[in-house]
């Protein structure tokens, strides 16, 4: 029981210490694509001490809500991450809830984004969070499309059951997952607010989304919301890798080299992703409010046809 | 030489007829300013370029702005400037005047907006301060959830009292302000200055100076084609074009400051002549230069036609229609971009511009895109003619000694073409000072069709109409 807690709580610290790091190499590939030197990759932390050393500068109107929402968004995400079986399967807390509830986790933390965007009355606040919530309502049905096809493969909506599932048994190169892994890509550049959908390095007002609703923020309260945004990148890219490249993925109650190892592996697979979502926003522009729907109607269709041709396949 | 031009003083009668011809599109209006007693107003007919005069003692003149809407915003800025009542003006609102020149301690009174009236709609007021490092204006937009319905800009916030500073200035220090009015165009509005001078005094400058101009009116266009072209991409998220003409705009500029000594090349050009000889070193960099353009330029068009993430962002946003860039007279790629052929370099044909073959590219879409294509054809223009600039350059002096320069009274203007359109500059003399100086940016007949651009987009795609036509606001605030 206590080596199980402490891997986990390994686990819940290793994605909170790393997804800073996610961000700031993300941000790395894009600055050397363009020929920029760029930040270092450590730039993320040193912003975070930056803001938490900071004063909160508050709006006069700014309900209690306005002050809370960050640390839930923070909590919610974090929680969220400790579900993905980042590097091992099996881990104690991923017991405690499915696929599903990370979905929920993450629509909660949204939630209270957008009504803290609504509080204060700007109008950008309201612009982004009318944005975010059409975005979101159609990134979840897609989601949980998604998340239907890989648990009718596996089975189970349990992470940890269907990334062992996806490791012991040969599923082979199936469609229905092809399909599942392009939904998971569009959504998760939806729900990280990443290009096409929303450019994350923008000073537009007008053009934003996620950062319209937190430009009234400030000092620990943006460090939170900032934190919680690098842990989301990091969970979508961590679930991206144990859903599909699950290889490499340790079991609970293995040997301390074997986590290791496993860990080593896991860097690589968040390395491959940075990189590639890094030379993917360079290489498109930013598409128009209203082409997202469409956009996130084919991750929507993809899940769609992916769960189909699993009933096809299988006569029911 | 400058454009050659008529000077009318005309009674209330012929200022109608002029505000009637201008109504009926024969004629283009090209500025209206004032001074102490008197309202001039320049327009642009088959024959050229006439200045009519009308004397105004009770301090009253008919507006023009009450028949050729263009016309509304320059006379407000006489208003505020002058206190000349332009009668019957629609819109009585003050324009450079933000209530704040008086007593300071006095708040200055809310700037009525025009009313918007429907359902559901809501406002979003956006600057004067923005998030990124441009200049300051405010955009007050009214919505129908993301749907712009009406956008209304308010400018006047880099007001700096140019007319003022220029009244009574010795030539040196006023052709230094002329340089400063809006420091992008500094060539252009140094040229234009200069251009003006020369005219009242008939001189002519020497037919080096003349080319060198040109090569640093050329090169000005260049820089600031290259940087639009890569920050309207950037506002669709497409940073790499950024990046791309960023480094090119960064080696023109380096090359600039090779040969004329200032990156912006800054009081180079002077009344007489130009303040800055090219060298062999400068010639040979700015070969180098048009090569490396040569070579650097063409693989970027292709970049910005085949990524369709990009076409889907520009193409048939803020489209601007033909007859409206007709009606205001629009000039640059704004109005080149909506089927208006009006080139100042070709319709006045000023030297050395008159002897060199170029084409001035005009598309019929007015939407993002095509401001887009006119920047890239016209680097394409400007690399042409720098090409045939340097061989054919002349030798011999660059400047008439600011001693051998008359002193008398006289009146001059100039029609030149800045990197945004064509600028209008008046400038009368009296003992070797400037007595009075009008510019007019091509910005002032930009911004009221911004507005008409945005209408029925979406807001998000504002920054985009915005970046496209890349307002001036210090050359309009004055």
């Amino acid at each position: 029981m206590i080596p199980a807690l402490l891997v986990q709580f390994a686990q819940m610290m290793l994605v909170l210490a790393l997804a800073p790091l996610l961000t700031g190499v993300v941000r790395k590939v894009k600055a050397r694509l363009q020929r920029r030197r760029g930040a270092s990759v450590l730039q993320p932390y040193r912003d975070l001490r930056r803001l938490l050393g900071k004063d909160v500068v508050l709006a006069e109107n700014a309900s209690w809500l306005f002050r809370v929402a960050p640390y839930a968004i923070f909590a919610a995400t974090w929680v969220a991450a400790a579900l993905v079986p980042t590097f091992a399967t099996g881990l104690i807390f991923s017991w405690t809830g499915d696929l599903i509830v990370i979905t929920a986790l993450l629509g909660g933390a949204r939630f209270a984004l957008a009504l803290a965007g609504m509080d204060v009355g700007t109008s950008f606040g309201g612009l982004g969070a009318s944005r975010e919530v059409m975005i979101a309502s159609l990134a979840e049905p897609a989601m949980l499309m998604l998340v239907f096809c890989v648990a009718i493969v596996a089975g189970s909506t349990q992470l940890s059951s269907i990334a062992a599932h996806m490791l012991t048994q040969p599923v082979g190169l199936r469609v229905s997952l092809a399909l599942a892994l392009v939904a998971l890509c569009i959504v998760a550049v939806a729900e990280n607010g990443r290009v096409p959908v929303d450019n994350p390095a923008t000073h537009l007002e007008l053009t934003m989304v996620h950062e319209a609703m937190v430009l009234e923020y400030s000092g620990r309260h943006l460090a939170m919301i900032e934190l919680a945004a690098a842990l989301k990148l990091l969970l979508f890219a961590s679930l991206i890798g144990c859903l599909f490249f699950p290889f490499g993925l340790a079991h609970a109650g293995t040997d301390p080299a074997g986590y290791l190892l496993a860990i080593g592996l896991w860097l690589v697979k968040l390395l491959v992703l940075a990189a590639l979502l890094g030379t993917l926003e360079l290489s498109i522009a930013k598409m128009r409010v209203f082409r997202v729907p469409n956009f996130l109607g084919a991750a929507f269709m993809f899940g769609l046809l992916g769960v189909l041709l699993l009933f096809v396949s299988r006569g029911m | 030489m400058s454009a050659p031009y008529r000077r009318t003083v005309v009674d209330a009668a012929g200022w109608d007829a002029a505000a009637d011809a201008m109504e009926a599109g024969d004629t283009t209006l090209l500025s209206l300013w004032a001074e102490i007693g008197c309202v001039h107003l320049a327009v642009l007919d088959a024959e050229g370029i006439e200045i009519l005069s009308l004397p105004c003692p009770d301090g009253y003149f008919p507006s023009i702005g009450r028949r050729h809407p263009p016309a509304i915003r320059l006379e407000r800025a006489v208003r505020d400037l002058f206190g000349l009542e332009p009668e019957g003006l629609p819109d009585p609102r003050p324009w450079l005047d933000h209530g704040r020149w008086g007593d300071e301690a006095v708040p200055a009174a809310a700037y009525p907006f025009l009313p918007v009236e429907g359902e559901a709609l809501h406002q979003i007021p956006v600057g004067p301060v923005h998030a990124g490092i441009i200049e300051p204006g405010h955009f007050r937009f009214t919505c129908d959830g993301e749907t712009v319905v009406r956008l209304e800009a308010r400018l006047g916030y880099v007001h700096k009292g140019i007319d003022r500073l220029l009244a009574g200035a010795p030539l040196a220090r006023a052709t230094k302000i002329a340089a400063r009015v809006s420091g992008d165009s500094t060539v252009a509005y140094a040229l234009g200055f200069a251009q003006a001078v020369e005219q009242a005094w008939g001189l002519a400058p020497p037919l080096r100076a003349v080319w060198l101009r040109a090569v640093m009116a050329e090169l000005e266009r260049l820089a600031h084609h290259l940087g639009d072209w890569g920050a309207i991409c950037n506002d669709a998220a497409f940073s790499l074009m950024l990046a791309h003409c960023g480094v090119l705009r960064e080696q023109v500029l380096r090359t600039a400051a090779t040969c004329f000594g200032h990156r912006l090349m800054m009081d180079r050009v002077v009344p007489g002549g130009v303040a800055a000889d090219l060298d062999a070193a400068g010639m040979a960099a700015l070969q180098g230069l048009i090569a490396m353009l040569r070579a650097r330029v063409p693989p970027l068009v292709k970049l910005y036609d085949d990524t369709a993430s990009l076409q889907d962002r520009t193409v048939g946003t803020g489209r601007v229609s033909p007859a409206l860039v007709a009606q205001f007279g629009a000039g640059g790629f704004v109005g080149r971009a909506a089927g208006r052929a009006f080139d100042a370099r070709r319709a006045t044909s000023y030297a050395p511009y008159d002897g060199l073959r170029f084409e001035v590219p005009v598309l019929q879409a007015g939407d993002v895109n095509a401001r887009v294509w006119v920047r890239i054809r016209e680097i394409e223009q400007s690399l042409s003619l720098l090409e045939q600039l340097l061989p054919g350059l002349p030798a011999g002096p660059v400047r008439i000694p600011p001693e051998d320069l008359p002193h008398g009274p006289a009146e001059g203007l100039a029609l030149v073409e800045a990197f945004r359109g064509d600028l209008f500059v008046w400038v009368r003399l009296e003992a070797g000072q400037v007595q009075r100086c009008h510019f007019r940016d091509a910005s002032w007949f930009q911004w009221p069709l911004l507005e008409a651009a945005i209408e029925g987009n979406i807001v998000a795609d504002f920054p985009l109409c915005n970046k496209s036509f890349n307002c001036s606001y210090a050359g309009h605030d004055l």
